[in-house]
């Protein structure tokens, strides 16, 4: 069984984090990803960063610049975790944009995937319909899970349609926004937690965009498996550093 | 072989809408009205007569009688120049903004590079009296300054891109980024013929005014409907797509697309995608862009503004992968050398996107007899300090 599906088995609410690869400094991947696993978090978002990142605001797309600049890349990112499975139990599920996937081969992206330990993929702008026809089979070849995005404005029978074509869990973007900009949830998300949890999936959803919090933490799970934080976690490195990871995470639950 | 986009929104292998789900519903409602509004009779004649008494058009078909001895052909001139705001970029802006007020949409965006796409949708929403957000690359603002006045003037609020290069594509970007954060009110008018399906398609089509009058000009000049080559420069490619839409499927009619070669294709400094590009993803659909080996977009270089976007328009991929048009890629100073013999052989200063076009006479012979017809696609005013310091006039 997949390391995802074994973790949104577990009768708990899932803090998931993501951090973009290659930064605060080249070297920081693996580090991360093993103080946020003993900071008690459930799952990683690794981000592969891209120069044009058209969903993400302000602060990713800064961490990604810096990233690149600092000379991350695909093939690097893949040396950084090659040895990843020796330290991490937790699934580690890499987010990127289709590009740099597709100039790799998403054949030998996947193989790469499986090789290392790579539970799953999100890729923003890979369309469902897009991956459904083209790319799943490849997907499943190497066992991995590919995460789709649903918002408020994605309809009820696109939803079911997501659905469907699941494999781990739906993410659920909480509001009509870019990465990192809002602040707080009110009753227009609300509403829209209640739908999506009324619709019986059965897919899982976690919530991103617009958790920095405990406030917002807790409020995202309170329908929703889980949530994942990015921008904050992104700022709190900026600020901090990488040595008070576990600082972070204590304050958000 | 069909030059039309599919069902699926692709040319070939190219285009498609690889958008996060967040632009899904916009796109997805354009995609399921844009033909149907488009055919509307109440469209048509509005966007006719926009045309007509606002634009200008019919665009003249101009003899160029000097250039056409200099080069023992017979050179016709598309003057896309003589538009209202000075280049082809209305036709598409009039176009958009109509299908906007169809959709109810009360609040219009746009990126802009040279700031060219950007006046003419400033123009746009000042007619229709609608909200407009211009994004555009902090660098070019800086480069582009009396077209950020142009657009100030016309009461657009003009936003500086901050992020990556801090040029073209990434004013794209933030404007694609304000699209997510404005899903319902929002229309975004792209100035190229790139973009998510339907983008592509729809450009190309406003903008296919140019073919259409063409044929029935050249009827009227020449008897014939047919060149034997039309000629327009390609950035993203919108001038060209609208110059071959209506000759697409007419095989004596040879298509030449011109890009920018910067300081040479192997400079470093260059913008001749279908020389340097792979396939990839750009702004939302796949199309030949200029990359690092790890898919990383990188950043052109032309003289030209308005030439210097890293992909091209999924047509144009489609056109150049199956040998449909001949691509040629043209220097800095090969365009400002044809730019300066326009404005003296026929007096018309050129934009240098269009000069780039004219100096195809450097790279390509025509016999007497043939119908050459450029697209003039806009006019040197706008480039008068780049000629300025290129010349030292």
């Amino acid at each position: 069984m997949n390391r995802i599906n074994q973790k949104l088995a577990e009768d708990k609410k899932l803090l998931s984090i993501y951090f973009t690869a290659g930064y605060p400094s080249l070297l920081d991947t693996k580090t991360i990803i093993q103080d946020l696993e003993k900071s008690g978090v459930d799952m990683i978002e690794i981000g592969l960063p891209f120069s044009d990142p058209l969903a993400d605001g302000p602060t990713i797309q800064e961490s990604s610049t810096a990233a690149l600049k600092n000379g991350m890349t695909t093939n690097i990112l893949f040396e950084q975790l090659a040895d990843i499975r020796a330290s991490v139990n937790i699934p580690l599920i890499i987010m990127g944009y289709f590009n740099p996937m597709m100039q790799y081969g998403v054949d030998a992206f996947c193989a790469k995937c499986k090789e290392i330990g790579i539970d799953g993929l999100i890729i923003p702008d890979l369309p469902v319909a897009e991956y459904h026809e083209h790319y799943q089979a490849t997907f499943e070849k190497y066992g991995l899970i590919n995460v789709f995005l649903i918002t408020p404005q994605t309809s009820d029978e696109r939803i079911q349609f997501i659905d469907s074509v699941s494999n781990g869990f739906i993410y659920m973007v909480s509001s009509a926004s870019v990465t990192g900009s809002t602040s707080g949830f009110g009753n227009t998300q609300e509403t829209y937690f209640n739908r999506i949890a009324n619709m019986n999936l059965k897919s899982p959803q976690i919530v991103g965009f617009g958790i920095s919090d405990n406030e917002t933490f807790t409020q995202a799970t309170k329908t929703g498996k889980g949530a994942i934080i990015g921008s904050a976690f992104i700022k709190h490195l900026t600020n901090n550093g990488v040595e008070t990871i576990g600082d972070f995470i204590k304050s958000i639950r | 072989m069909s030059y039309q986009v599919n069902e699926n929104g692709y040319y070939g292998d190219f285009g498609g809408a690889y958008i996060p789900e967040m632009l899904y519903p916009n796109v997805e409602e354009l995609r399921l009205a844009y033909l149907n509004i488009m055919n509307e009779p109440s469209f048509k004649q509005e966007f006719d007569q926009l045309l007509k008494d606002y634009v200008g058009r019919p665009s003249p078909l101009y003899y160029a009688m000097r250039l056409s001895e200099k080069y023992n052909t017979k050179v016709y001139l598309k003057r896309e120049d003589l538009n209202h705001t000075g280049a082809h970029k209305v036709n598409n802006t009039i176009g958009q903004i109509l299908v906007a007020k169809k959709l109810g949409k009360n609040r219009i965006i746009a990126e802009t590079g040279a700031g060219q796409h950007g006046v003419a949708t400033a123009t746009v929403c000042a007619l229709m009296g609608i909200e407009c957000i211009v994004y555009m690359g902090e660098i070019d603002i800086k480069r582009q300054a009396p077209n950020v006045a142009r657009m100030k003037m016309l009461g657009a609020e003009v936003r500086p891109a901050k992020s990556g290069s801090k040029t073209l594509k990434d004013a794209t970007n933030e404007a694609i980024r304000d699209w997510i954060n404005n899903p319902v009110d929002t229309h975004y008018i792209i100035g190229s013929a790139i973009g998510p399906h339907p983008y592509p398609d729809m450009v190309t089509r406003f903008q296919s005014i140019i073919s259409e009058e063409i044929k029935w000009q050249l009827r009227e000049k020449e008897g014939r409907e047919n060149p034997d080559y039309v000629i327009a420069c390609i950035g993203g490619g919108s001038n060209a797509a609208g110059t071959y839409y209506h000759f697409l499927d007419e095989s004596t009619v040879g298509i030449i697309a011109v890009e920018a070669a910067g300081k040479g294709v192997n400079s470093g400094e260059s913008a001749a995608t279908s020389q340097l590009g792979k396939e990839g993803i750009i702004h939302g659909c796949k199309t030949l862009l200029m990359q690092t080996a790890d898919g990383q977009i990188t950043e052109p270089y032309s003289i030209s503004a308005g030439l210097d976007y890293p992909g091209v328009g999924p047509l144009h991929s489609h056109l150049y992968k199956t040998g449909r048009a001949e691509f040629f890629s043209v220097t800095d100073d090969d365009a400002m050398a044809a730019g300066l013999e326009l404005s003296q052989l026929e007096g018309i200063i050129p934009a240098i996107e269009s000069s780039h076009a004219l100096a195809i006479f450097n790279d390509k012979k025509f016999q007497p007899d043939d119908i050459v017809v450029i697209s003039l696609s806009g006019r040197g005013d706008k480039d008068l300090n780049t000629y300025i310091d290129y010349f030292k006039l």
